[in-house]
């Protein structure tokens, strides 16, 4: 990088910087290309002749794998169908516990049946759960959410949500686990899986529902299969962290004492890493709650069936009831693992009482389960919530919607049009039309001022495997709308954080509104947008712009925030405004961080983009969606891919440009 | 740099202490240097590159060319200001660290050629540590904490639990057992830390600047409790600060180290007489004399025939003299480890080494 800083006295006396320079030239190279778009039609739009049949191949391979692969003792077949049959065992299990009770037949004319848990329990049951971790007011939010549930009529479907949650939740903790464990023991493991978890966090999620789907078929088991593979890498990447957060001192004690390398882990490391493994456990509630709707495409049923059949159907008012139920579990989950994870450790007292006093939460969750169901055989409404108590709200939200659009029809309309016309659409011609191959030019220019070569050899690489592989046009389609909510995005979130930052109160309420945005599983975005916009690229984008916004407020306020206060005290020593020290001192100090939220905004509108097929957009996303129901292995993947190299492209380009910025400012 | 080695000057090799017992830990030539080809490059520097030949090749000489032996039943301090490479050696001694190059004896065994199993029965068995943080298991009790070393051994439940009471007890815990480490002042936490690594009954007890994270006060009635506790056990023990008063109260013998290099060795009271830098002399400056020099070094030569009434031992500390000294006229004799007058006493020169006139360089 000896060339960037410097500048160099052109003949004429004017000095230039050279990057400038380049990126001149590249842009009058550009245009020149376009102009000679008659004479080299190739340079412009990427020859379908010279497509590589990628997808092709995969399909085929998948093929040849279900079909012909034999691995000596028994086939590839046979082991995926042992793989779900085991699977199948534990999610049966909670499903019977939770959802539809115990048959056991052996005489079909008097089976014996063993009930679920009744509503009244389980919301007694999480009513103490919370207790004990938090104290009443969650004990009340806990039980509050799981009350909505019956009483709304989502009981049913949210228990079989729950009983699939309940058990992908621990395999996946336990799968971070120990990939996390292999990674923190040896380097080249944790090198090796790097890029791999870095790929799984960029690939939209339904472009690995198609392999699931065609390797273990459609049904609740693949649908848990695909929200572990989904949910897992953040807690292989937490378990690498809080193990190597683990004090030096505290591992050293552990070999003094002679400590096995199995002792050590198990005794000293993992027990000391406990606090920081327990994030990684709320991470993966989380993510499994956001697959719900996703998982049900594939087979899962429950609450996110609910929603995608309502959404399907344009029925508004059930689907945004389903929806809130999600959101609602995500809530309760959420702040119920958050607060055991930040339980108080017991103290001594403790060990002094006898066992019975020592465990009154579980006596009593214990209690309830026994008495609420010796009530339930003589009262039946204590098992099953009776169904003329249910509320449903389905007509009023229908009616609001009907009201806003009769009424405000012609006011959303316009805007939607103005939009439509002035922005997007003149947005997407350009972008369709710029020159692929000098696309890839500039963006290489960029990796190489930002990063040096290896950098611009990354992106060209990954941005000439879009074009290779004939998705250019598509991922334009992507980078317009993904580029223009993030513009958006970015032009709520930054003014908004910077307000949060300035302010104290506005502060702690942007806070609420951005945690409860975050915990809102990504399809719920859709239901209103849909009922205001109906389906379309400017739908996608409101919803887009909605999911991806609180990144970019968060940065922006941490980043204010972050300005060392001696700086911001030495400006107004000199006489600043406070305008100007927003603008001379907190802006450009922020900055770095402020690009980093639009990172996390771009990567959550990537994610957001493919769900947005559902309302028919035409990029990458639909060629994914339309994949999955073709249930077509190899165009999925590769449209998938892409999704997540135009990502990647992003983010390198972004987070080298943000440390370049603090290395230069001497915040890194 | 060479080391200088020495027992209190001016005695006979029979009263110098250290060398009078058998040597539990010995190490010589120990170096570790951090950063990428370290090995080859001392092996390319014939195990003897100088401090800015390490720097140049971008490599960190944490410990260099170090080498001691600790007696049975000794304190050895190794004292050194921070960074100056005392943790690392010590590590190395324990090879929780591998040392770059060295040799490393424990009783008559090479404990480089130790195999990692045999170092772990080494370390159930033999050897006990205490850290500067602590390094308490925070999800265990006390108890569970002191018990832990024989639950990692598979020692059985109730000898176990039998045995963490004795040293909870000798430490001065006892009631404490269920209290978790969070419910502890850093005083108590250290002594579950002292606790836990006495539980074994270790030959060889290495300190890491125990008292280091703890206040002044707190400090001192720690390091009371440790000349308690070595009154009564006698472990062989490498003690590590970076606080020459704690290393002139605890101390056998001293090491000083100075940028991984061991500079001086010997007894506080030849380290104040006889410094062998101006670094070390910079640390015993402000040390009073009267704590550490001992009757010996400052005897006059006994006359021909001559023999002074009432005897002293040759190691008697001046301060210890000062009230004998008032109430009698005439001098002392000093008597050596068997009894023999070696030397006498004489009320000027104790008086000298008292007000601070003379008694060192
Ligand atoms: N793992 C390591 N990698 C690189 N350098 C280290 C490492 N451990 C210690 N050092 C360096 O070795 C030197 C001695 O450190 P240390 O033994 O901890 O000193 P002390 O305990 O005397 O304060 C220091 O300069 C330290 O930075
Ligand atoms: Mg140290």
């Amino acid at each position: 990088m000896s060339v960037a800083g410097s500048t160099r006295i052109l003949r004429d006396g004017v000095r230039l910087n050279p990057w400038l320079a380049a990126w001149l030239a590249a842009l009058v190279a550009t245009l020149l290309v376009y102009q000679l778009r008659e004479a080299w039609p190739w340079a412009v739009k990427y020859p379908r002749a010279w497509n590589v049949p990628l997808s092709f191949w995969i399909s085929g391979f998948m093929k040849w794998l279900i079909n012909d692969f034999d691995l000596g003792l028994f086939t590839f077949k046979e082991l995926t169908r042992s793989l779900s049959w085991l699977l199948d065992w534990p999610l049966a299990a909670a499903k019977g516990l939770l959802s539809s009770g115990f048959t056991f037949s052996s005489d079909p004319r008097a089976p014996i049946v063993v009930e679920r848990v009744s509503w009244v329990a389980l919301i007694g049951v999480v009513g103490v759960m919370g207790y004990s971790a938090g104290g009443l007011r969650l004990a009340l939010l806990v039980g509050g959410c799981f009350a909505y549930l019956a009483v709304f009529g989502q009981w049913d479907s949210a228990m079989v949500t729950l009983s699939s949650i309940v058990i992908a939740v621990p395999l996946g903790v336990a799968l971070g686990l120990f990939v996390g464990i292999a990674g923190f023991r040896w380097l080249r493991f944790e090198q090796a899986i790097t890029p791999i978890l870095d790929l799984m966090q960029t690939v939209p999620v339904f472009a690995y529902l198609v392999p699931i789907l065609f390797l273990f078929g459609f049904g609740p088991v693949a649908a848990m299969i695909a929200t572990i593979i989904y949910a897992t890498p953040p807690m292989v990447r937490v378990t690498m962290l809080a193990l190597r957060q683990v004090p030096d001192e505290v591992v050293e004690f552990g070999r003094m004492a002679g400590c096995t390398t199995r002792q050590l882990l198990w005794k000293v490391q993992i027990p000391s890493a406990q606090a920081g493994l327990m994030v990684g456990v709320n991470q993966v509630i989380m993510l499994s709650l956001n697959m719900v709707i996703i998982a049900s495409m594939i087979g899962a049923g429950g609450l996110g069936f609910d929603v995608l059949s309502s959404l399907r159907r344009l029925s508004i008012g059930q689907g945004l009831e389903a929806g809130i139920a999600i959101t609602l579990l995500a809530i309760a989950l959420d702040r119920l693992s958050q607060a055991f994870a930040n339980r108080p450790p017991p103290d001594h007292r403790r060990q002094e009482l006898t066992w019975v006093a020592r465990h009154p939460y579980l006596l009593t969750a214990l209690g309830i389960l026994v008495v609420t169901w010796i009530i339930g055989l003589v009262w039946p409404a204590v098992h099953i919530y009776p169904e003329t108590l249910e509320i449903t709200t389905g007509a009023f939200w229908e009616d609001l919607v009907e009201w806003i659009n009769v009424n405000f029809f012609d006011e959303l309309e316009a805007v939607k049009t103005w939009l439509l016309l002035h922005v997007l659409i003149p947005v997407k011609r350009f972008l369709l039309q710029l020159p692929w191959v000098a696309v890839i030019a500039l963006l290489a220019l960029a990796g190489l001022q930002l990063g040096g070569w290896r950098l611009a050899l990354l992106v060209a690489c990954l941005a000439g495997f879009i074009a290779v592989t004939g998705q250019w046009a598509k991922s334009m389609v992507t980078v317009y709308l993904c580029g223009l909510s993030v513009v958006f995005a970015a032009l709520i979130g930054v003014p908004v954080g910077i307000w949060a930052a300035r302010n104290e109160r506005a502060h702690r309420v942007v806070q609420v509104i951005i945690d409860t945005l975050q915990t809102l599983p990504s399809f719920v975005y859709l239901i209103p947008v849909v009922m205001l916009f109906r389906v379309g690229d400017f739908s996608a984008m409101i919803a887009i712009v909605a999911y991806a916004v609180a990144p970019a407020v968060r940065y922006t306020d941490h980043g204010i925030r972050q300005v060392p206060p001696h700086l911001i005290e030495a400006a107004r020593a000199m006489g600043c405004t406070r305008r100007q020290i927003l603008w001379r001192v907190q802006i450009p100090l922020a900055l770095p961080e402020i690009m980093l939220g639009i990172n996390q905004t771009i990567m959550m509108a990537l994610a957001m983009l493919v769900i947005t097929a559902l309302v028919g957009t035409r990029d990458l996303g639909q060629e994914v969606y339309i994949a999955l129901t073709k249930a077509d292995t190899g165009r999925g993947i590769v449209a998938g891919v892409s999704v997540a190299f135009i990502a990647i492209i992003a983010d390198r380009l972004i987070a080298a440009w943000a440390m370049r910025r603090k290395q230069e400012l001497g915040l890194a | 740099m060479a080391t200088r080695e020495q027992s209190a000057s001016g005695a006979g090799a029979s009263s110098g202490k250290a060398a009078a017992k058998t040597a539990k830990l010995t190490c010589s030539g120990v170096w570790k240097v951090f950063g990428q080809g370290a090995k080859e490059f001392l092996a390319r520097h014939d195990t003897a590159p100088n401090a800015a030949e390490l720097t140049g090749a971008g490599l960190i000489g944490a410990v260099r060319d170090a080498g001691l032996e600790v007696g049975e039943g000794e304190i050895f301090v190794i004292m050194g200001l921070s960074g100056s490479g005392k943790s690392t050696l010590v590590r190395c001694l324990s090879r929780l660290i591998e040392p770059t190059a060295g040799a490393i004896f424990f009783e008559d065994q090479d404990l480089l050629k130790t195999s990692e199993k045999e170092m772990i029965e080494l370390r159930r068995h033999k050897m006990g540590m205490v850290f500067q943080h602590f390094a308490l298991l925070p999800h265990l009790t006390v108890l569970g904490n002191v018990a832990f070393p024989l639950e990692v051994q598979g020692v059985d439940r109730e000898t176990r639990k039998r045995r963490a009471l004795e040293v909870i007890e000798l430490v001065g815990l006892q009631g404490r057992e269920a209290y978790y480490p969070r419910e502890l002042s850093g005083g108590q936490q250290q002594r579950v830390g002292i606790a836990r690594s006495l539980a074994v009954e270790p030959e060889i007890w290495f300190l890491d600047e125990p008292f280091s994270a703890l206040d002044p006060l707190i400090r001192r009635e720690m390091q009371d409790e440790f000349l308690r506790l070595q009154n009564v056990l006698r472990k062989t023990i490498v003690f590590i600060t970076h606080d020459f008063d704690e290393a002139i109260r605890l101390a056998d013998r001293i090491a000083i180290m100075q940028d991984g290099a061991i500079i001086q060795i010997g007894t506080p009271e030849a380290l104040v007489l006889d410094p062998a830098t101006d670094y070390v002399a910079e640390f015993t400056k402000e040390i009073p004399r009267a704590k550490v020099l001992s009757a010996q070094a400052v005897m006059s030569p006994l006359g021909d025939g001559e023999a002074p009434s009432g005897g002293v031992p040759w190691n008697t500390k001046v301060a210890e003299l000062a009230e004998r000294l008032v109430d009698s006229e005439e001098a002392l004799a000093v008597l050596d480890a068997g009894g023999r007058p070696i030397g006498r006493l004489e009320r000027r020169a104790v008086l000298d080494v008292l007000v601070g006139r003379t008694g060192g360089p």
